[in-house]
């Protein structure tokens, strides 16, 4: 084994698979897939962002558009389907079946990669929940093909490959991820990421229910429960109107009450940034940006937060972002469409003050 | 029982500074830390051994400078480490490195008996993509479990394992067979201090390294940047938009200031104000 010759390793940068030359096998991959996630009985809004944004890639493509849904409830699902063609889906792929009454990863992957295998889709997109992450990894290994996560823009590049975006590691970086070679090219998006795109009612599209020979008794994983949360348990960060979040500018978890503060009285909710998080001041489901969550208020206010690249990805979609920085040059203002050079620690107890005032004069006078 | 732990050495982020004028990164000096997610992953499965009994192994793939941390698990109180390392990894995208670990894991395997259980953390901080867990998992056909929260039970002499699994929504609580791979969430326990004899003793240990052919890789074309199917092919800068902010300049006070900047606020985003007012009127 020793004396066989070994292959030289690649140089670094080595350009061994940046040539696109699909295999012949692949060549009949076509039309955009999103999976769709469905929750007791209700589809994740990650899906429609995500059949917005496939709808984009298939028209590019020239190809359909396609929903995949499974559970064990055919009411649901065509309840479901029927949504997904208003989002914009052409087709809709229902597998119905008791295992697939909740999420577990060996029959989800049974069914993803069986149907990948049957109908061969160039472009499969999963949200980046749990659940999209849990199947995306098990179904890219199974399948032997590229998967890029957390995405933040998608596009076809010119020779038709899908062209995935997302931050790179470390610094104010993005970098394009392309799988050249091999079918589907699948990537996984945040939920807020995509917009929510225009229903259109009564649009339809074709269902094509497909088959699974499989009995419980076949599965290893077994659900013995379900704990839902509370809806009070769970900040609803990425749905919020207004945020309003504190970075380590503000020094000491005590200047951080400042954020909360401001926030109780405009009826925001509040957020920091990741090192915020590793400090203990805030909890991780209040963490905004790339591996936090991703917002798309129509008013973020960010104080003492510097704006790198992984905390920018999440406010992108923001209507209005007002910066609060003691240093002109911080990179926030590059994004920001409002600025303040100041102090956060004074001027946020000011905003505090100065925002209750003017709602409560309008308040009377109204 | 014998447990598996996969750890990754990355740079530690919070000592990344990004150059102000370049916007690249300043890698030089920044000092190397077991990725924290693993840290989850490693208490939990020396917690299991402790009241068990058997064995954790720590396995990393890195560069041979990756021994540190593998020497820290040592430290912490892990049993045995073991580093897989080569330049034909080198560049391994997520399937190109669940395929090397998978191999060296059957090595493990084959060497050191078989893991019950194989821990992952739940993501790294540098790649973030919560993938390698899961690839591990379907090349070993272990039964995969993301996102776990809390082992509820393991029962060796059935070969069971039920956890509390965090899913959209709520926990799921599952029962499996092992063997098992599991992702460890984050702020499940705490990562105990090492004592130190077992530190004295980790500084002396050994750490088993293993190349791509001692783990019986033939096929090198599966590893490092031959053997991934995704390519990054652009690195750039997130484009400016057209316009900075429009900075808010006022002479006076914190009151003046926070005054100037409402009305502009409010100027911009008149729908804004309206959500301000009808929320002040439902909750004062
Ligand atoms: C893989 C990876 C993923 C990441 N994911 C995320 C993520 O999801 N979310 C995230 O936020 N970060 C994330 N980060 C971290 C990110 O790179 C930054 O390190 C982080 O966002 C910086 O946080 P900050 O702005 O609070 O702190 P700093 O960068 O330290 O900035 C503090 C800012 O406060 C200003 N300041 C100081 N004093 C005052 C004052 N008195 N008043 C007003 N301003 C003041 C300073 O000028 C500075 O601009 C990630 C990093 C990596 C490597």
């Amino acid at each position: 084994m020793t004396d066989k010759p070994k292959a030289a390793p690649p140089a670094a940068g080595g350009r061994a698979n940046t040539k696109k030359e699909l295999p012949e096998h692949f060549k009949a991959y076509k039309h955009v897939w999103v999976a769709v996630e469905i929750e007791h009985g209700q589809v994740h809004s990650v899906s429609f962002e995500l059949l917005g944004e496939g709808r984009k890639l298939a028209d590019k493509r020239g190809v359909e558009l396609a929903a995949v849904l499974t559970g064990d409830d055919r009411a649901t699902l065509d309840a479901a389907a029927a949504q997904a063609f208003e989002y914009g889906a052409d087709v809709a792929y229902i597998v119905c079946h008791p295992t697939l009454a909740h999420y577990r990863n060996e029959v989800a992957t049974t069914v993803m990669t069986d149907l990948v295998n049957t109908y061969k889709p160039e472009i499969l997109l999963l949200g980046a929940t749990n659940l999209g992450r849990d199947l995306a990894g098990s179904v890219a290994t199974t399948l032997k093909t590229g998967l890029t996560a957390d995405s933040t823009a998608l596009e076809i590049d010119d020779d038709g490959s899908l062209a995935a975006t997302r931050p790179t590691f470390g610094g104010s970086l993005l970098c394009t991820i392309f799988t050249l070679n091999f079918r589907p090219q699948m990537a996984t998006v945040r939920p807020r990421v995509m917009a929510m795109p225009e229903a259109e009612p009564g649009r339809t599209g074709r269902i094509i229910e497909h088959p699974l020979e499989l009995n419980e008794d076949d599965i290893v994983t077994k659900v013995l429960k379900f704990i839902a949360d509370s809806e009070s348990d769970t900040a609803q960060l990425p749905y919020a109107d207004i945020v309003v979040a504190g970075g380590l500018g503000l020094q000491s978890e005590e200047n951080f009450q400042l954020v909360k503060e401001l926030a109780a009285v405009i009826g925001a909710e509040y957020g920091g940034s990741r090192p915020l998080v590793q400090k203990g001041w805030i909890t991780a489901d209040r963490q905004i940006g790339q591996t936090g969550k991703t917002i798309r208020p129509k008013l973020y206010i960010a104080a003492g937060i510097s704006g790198a690249i992984q905390h920018r990805v999440g406010v992108e979609g923001a209507d209005l972002v007002v910066a609060i920085n003691t240093d002109p040059n911080a990179p926030i203002f590059e994004f920001a469409h409002l600025g303040i050079v100041a102090d956060a620690v004074t001027l946020l107890p000011a905003l505090t003050e100065a925002f209750s005032k003017r709602l409560r004069v309008n308040r009377l006078a109204g | 029982m014998h447990i598996v732990v996969c750890i990754k050495q990355v740079p530690d982020s919070a000592q990344i500074r990004v150059h102000p004028v370049t916007n690249t990164i300043m890698r030089q000096g920044v000092p190397t830390i077991i990725n924290p997610y693993d840290l989850f992953a490693l208490e939990e499965a020396l917690r299991l051994r402790d009241a068990m009994g058997g064995e954790v192994t720590v396995l990393t793939m890195g560069p041979p400078t990756a021994a540190d941390s593998l020497r820290k698990a040592l430290a912490f109180g892990a049993d045995r480490a073991v580093l897989l390392t080569d330049r034909y990894f080198a560049g391994s995208d997520t399937l190109a490195t669940s395929y090397a670990l998978s191999m060296a894991l059957t090595k493990i395997a084959s060497e050191f008996g078989k893991p019950e259980i194989i821990f992952t953390g739940k993501q790294t901080i540098d790649g973030d993509t919560a993938q390698v867990g899961p690839g591990i998992a379907k090349r070993l056909d272990y039964n995969q479990l993301t996102y776990i929260s809390r082992i509820v039970e393991t029962d060796v002499a059935k070969g069971e394992i039920t956890v509390e699994r965090r899913a959209e929504g709520g926990i799921q609580l599952l029962k499996t067979k092992m063997p098992a791979l599991i992702t460890m969430l984050e702020a499940t326990n705490e990562m105990r201090r090492g004592a130190i004899e077992t530190a004295l003793k980790a500084a002396r240990a050994e750490v088993v390294t293993w190349n791509a052919e001692a783990v019986g890789i033939e096929d090198l074309t599966k590893c490092g940047l031959r053997g991934s199917p995704t390519i990054v092919k652009r690195v750039f800068a997130p484009e400016a938009r057209s316009e900075k902010a429009q900075l808010v300049e006022v002479d006076g006070d914190a009151g003046a200031k926070a005054e100037a900047l409402i009305a502009e606020i409010f100027g911009r985003a008149p729908a804004v104000e309206d959500d301000m007012r009808e929320f002040a009127a439902t909750h004062h």
